[in-house]
């Protein structure tokens, strides 16, 4: 497997508050990687500092080979970095293709709107979302504005997708779902950096497993390994939690 | 079909105010030149006001600048339509530089700066006497021919510079641009994350927002003979042109065209009938706008209000006819 992206002692400040600092790793071509740590360790700024939202106040990332610590947001989405947010960010005007025109229009390279809205097509398909094609953006519910948002992301043509918090606020069902649709795209060849808050879902998607706390990473590896480990126990998850989850791997 | 009757709208209005000279007297002609007039730079303040979402009120800095661009160049010698084109590129340059610094600012903090800009080039035009004549204005040489001649001829080449403006529109309404600018009207985070230059096609709508309101700047320049900084400056100006489009439909092709000529015709017939009242009255339509029309005369369901109207009326119609 090769290297896509690296990060070399990257940190942030936000005047005196040291929101991330000096983390460093790299994520291989093809694999899902979960990002947890509790409420304010860093997690969306590190997602942040990686696709040019914030510059970097120190550190340095590196893109398929490619120093861009100083890329602008519009300059990684572009070159293959796409993200979604949180709190999800669409066209609310726009129909639901044109949302997912967008990507590919300007993200995926398309030369022309027709040729954008072809692609949006396949990925409204892929994503599960043609039916309301023509629908505006506004009127989705939760679930679906997720979707849109992968389908946005997808169409950018990316070659890493860093997901944050895709499944919030969604319930047991349609977390299954959008589990099956982050499996698919990992089947594409994509690169997935996974916030999550949900242990179950983390461990049963990830490959490997990172550990942000107060800005610093301090544990990366291996799922089963990640959660036995007592720096990440008494961080996040938390004794009872992880003596659960090491009795039901014993069953399993 | 859409695209078909919007066109045919806008070439059967162009041929209707180019008609006039043939047809109308001079009092009509000038308001079928400043029909023209205003309409471009409606159709210019679509494209940062309407596709992108930014509320600028910078038009008349735009329009100033090409009225003493235009002026200046013709007093030292420039040919006429070269001194025009002078001015018309001049206020692209001052547009494109002007907006890589104030489009960092957004919403209210645009909108303010904006209209600053115009009290900026209204306070250094007239203090700048060596160069412009400062308060006393300037006199700009008139054009050949008789009063009726001289108004074809502006009236035309107004009509000219507005068939550009508004096919300009339709292209960037199609283009990539078009797209990326609804993008950072509706979202411009969201537009940034997609890859869209936000920075880059914001200076480009300003840009286009600025162009032609610089042309018909220099040429009604010409047009009147005389320009002082606060005529060629006015805030009036500035508040105006938004009012037409939002007045026609923010964001249409055709909107700013019909905002333009709805205005000017309301203003003509309060002017008229309401010497004193006249601008209290345009303040009046402002806020009946802000209320009731926030998507203007383009957008409102002309065929349900109908089918409201008569299903109301015969309501009506057979009470009374009950009552009788």
């Amino acid at each position: 497997m090769t290297e896509i992206l690296r990060l070399e002692n990257v940190g942030k400040q936000f005047g005196g508050i040291h929101a991330v600092n000096n983390v460093s790793f790299s994520l291989e071509e093809g694999e899902i990687i979960g990002l947890i740590g509790p409420n304010g360790a860093g997690k969306t700024t590190l997602v942040n500092l990686i696709t040019g939202v914030h510059p970097l106040s120190s550190g340095k990332v590196i893109f398929a080979g490619e120093d861009v610590s100083r890329q602008q947001a519009f300059q990684a989405a572009r070159r293959g970095l796409a993200r979604t947010f949180q709190i999800v960010q669409p066209f609310p005007k726009m129909t639901v293709l044109e949302n997912v025109a967008a990507g590919a229009m300007f993200g995926g390279g398309s030369t022309s709107v027709q040729e954008a809205m072809v692609l949006a097509r396949e990925e409204l398909e892929f994503v599960g979302l043609a039916h309301v094609a023509d629908t505006a953006a506004s009127s989705l519910a939760l679930p679906n504005r997720k979707r849109l948002e992968l389908a946005k992301s997808l169409a950018m043509r990316p070659k890493v997708l860093l997901l944050d918090e895709v499944n919030a606020g969604l319930n047991a069902t349609e977390i299954d779902g959008a589990l099956d649709l982050i499996r698919k795209i990992a089947a594409r060849g994509v690169t997935i950096l996974i916030i999550e808050h949900l242990m179950k879902v983390v461990l049963s998607i990830s490959q490997r497993i990172l550990v942000l706390h107060h800005g610093e990473l301090i544990a990366q590896g291996d799922p089963r390994t990640v959660i036995e480990d007592p720096q990440v126990v008494e961080a996040y998850l938390g004794s009872k939690f992880a003596a659960r989850v090491k009795a039901e791997s014993h069953h399993a | 079909m859409k695209q078909l009757l919007c066109f045919g709208a806008f070439a059967l209005w162009v041929a209707m105010i180019a008609a006039t000279p043939l047809l109308a007297d001079n009092y009509t002609i000038r308001i079928a030149i400043s029909v023209s007039m205003f309409s471009v730079m409606a159709v210019s303040w679509n494209f940062i006001g309407g596709f992108t979402g930014y509320p600028s009120f910078s038009t008349a800095a735009f329009f100033g600048i090409g009225c003493y661009a235009g002026a200046i160049a013709q007093r030292n010698g420039v040919p006429l339509v070269l001194a025009w084109m002078f001015a018309t590129i001049l206020v692209a340059v001052f547009a494109a530089l002007l907006g890589a610094i104030i489009l960092r600012l957004k919403g209210h903090y645009f909108a303010i700066g904006s209209i600053a800009i115009v009290e900026l080039t209204r306070l250094i035009t007239s203090s700048w006497g060596s160069l412009t004549g400062g308060g006393d204005g300037l006199n700009v040489p008139l054009l050949q021919g008789n009063p009726q001649e001289v108004a074809g001829l502006v009236l035309y080449v107004m009509l000219g510079i507005l068939v550009l403006a508004f096919v300009t529109s339709v292209y960037v309404d199609r283009s990539r641009l078009g797209f990326g600018l609804k993008c950072i009207s509706q979202n411009e985070d969201a537009a940034n994350m997609v890859g869209v230059n936000t920075t880059a096609f914001k200076i480009v709508a300003y840009t286009l927002s600025a162009v032609f309101c610089g042309a018909v700047g220099a040429v009604y320049a010409s047009w009147v003979g005389y320009i002082d900084p606060t005529d060629s400056f006015s805030i009036l100006l500035t508040l105006k042109v938004p009012v037409m489009v939002l007045l026609g439909g923010a964001g249409t092709l055709l909107g700013p065209i019909l905002g333009t000529g709805v205005f000017i015709l309301l203003e003509e017939i309060f002017w008229a009938n309401f010497l004193e009242w006249n601008r209290a009255i345009l303040g009046g339509i402002i806020v009946f706008l802000i209320f009731f029309l926030p998507n203007g005369l383009l957008k409102i369901q002309y065929l349900q209000l109908y089918a409201a109207v008569s299903r109301k009326l015969s309501i009506g119609s057979s009470k009374s006819g009950a009552g009788s």
